[in-house]
């Protein structure tokens, strides 16, 4: 009896420990230290790559900016409407994603077009209407060619035009986590069952981290 | 007259082997042709289609509608080749994504993808010759 009860707390101790040393998440790309002076101490801190400012189109013809995903986290992805490839998984993956965070406002999606031609905002809504996503959690952004891949070099995805791609452009599938601050901190393969419940379980630990 | 009884049956017995022996070598082939057809379909159909058939949303048609995959059987080769640029009704839904061609399937492999299409997600087409499709492919476009 008495090594039985044993048991039983050594147990339930291990499985407390556990739990109480919380994951984090790493904070990814490029960083620097920065030394300044603050009253008259030096001190050196770590700054971070971060996301710069943007303004795109969305699929209301609405303007979406870094501010309008400044209260919370987002997963953004780059595709095009009319991908023969890999975009239909990811949309459909980014739709898991979309039902477990349904209507939490500190969560949002951000798909930029790639396709700058063809995807105007009106292209953009059928694709979302035919998709199913409603209401302004998920947004599709259209912008220019300049623009949208300039900003995809921050993600540190990789899109280019290519006559020889199906479709027509060579992309990355990856969809990349950012935290409230504009930092990357996560990045997973959107074609990836595996990664993308990953990708959730994550997000629950970033959701945390701004508590 | 004892000929005769002895004649009959074994005459039907060899129709019987015949018979056997023929459909035996159908289905061989139409295995054959349905697990060429599955690792087709992962390259070039899952994307959109899924894993299951099960399409996604309003955007790519499930390839799970029995009545539709079976009434359109003697176009489904020209729209896997050329692709599909009018709106097509189902699963009592609307769809209008244009379905891009696919121009470097041959025709054995088309029949490959529909033998597996044509008997999976609640299909049941049967095999689906290279014949058939090879047929099939000239009538494009026309009343078929």
């Amino acid at each position: 009896m008495s090594s039985y009860n044993l048991a039983l707390i050594g147990c339930l101790l291990f499985f407390s420990c556990g739990q109480t040393s919380k994951k984090t998440l790493p904070i990814l790309g490029e960083r620097e230290a920065v030394t300044k002076e603050v009253n008259g101490k030096t001190i050196t801190d770590t700054v971070y790559q971060t996301i710069p400012a943007f303004s795109f189109i969305n699929q209301d013809s609405v303007i979406i900016t870094e501010k309008d995903f400044d209260n919370g986290i987002y997963v953004t992805d780059f595709f095009f409407t009319s991908c023969p490839s890999i975009c239909p998984v990811m949309s459909k993956n980014l739709l898991k994603v979309l039902a477990k965070f349904k209507d939490n406002n500190q969560v949002k999606i951000l798909s930029h077009s790639i396709d700058t031609k063809y995807d105007t905002p009106w292209v953009l809504k059928r694709y979302a209407d035919k998709l199913g996503v409603t209401g302004d959690q998920w947004q599709f952004v259209h912008g220019s060619e300049k623009d949208i891949y300039g900003i995809a070099d921050k993600y540190m995805v990789y899109a280019k035009e290519n006559a020889d791609a199906p479709g027509g452009f060579e992309h990355q599938g990856w969809l990349i986590l950012v935290d409230g601050k504009k930092r990357i901190r996560g990045a997973y393969d959107g074609t990836d069952n595996d990664q993308v419940a990953q990708l959730m379980e994550d997000m629950d630990i970033l959701l945390g981290e701004n508590e | 007259m004892s000929n005769y009884f002895v004649y009959v049956p074994f005459f039907f017995l060899l129709i019987l082997i015949f018979a056997n022996a023929c459909q035996g070598e159908n289905e061989i082939k139409k295995a054959q042709f349905f697990t060429n057809g599955k690792s087709l379909y992962t390259v070039n159909c899952e994307n959109c289609h899924g894993v299951k058939g099960e399409g996604l949303g309003n955007l790519y048609p499930p390839l799970s509608d029995t009545a539709s995959i079976q009434s359109n059987r003697t176009r489904l080769s020209c729209m896997i080749k050329y692709g599909i640029h009018e709106e097509l009704i189902i699963d009592n839904r609307k769809f209008d994504t244009e379905m891009p061609a696919n121009l470097s399937l041959t025709e054995q492999e088309i029949a490959y993808i529909l033998t597996y299409v044509g008997n999976s997600f609640g299909n049941e087409l049967g095999l689906v010759s290279t014949e058939e499709v090879s047929s099939t492919l000239k009538r494009c476009g026309q009343d078929q």
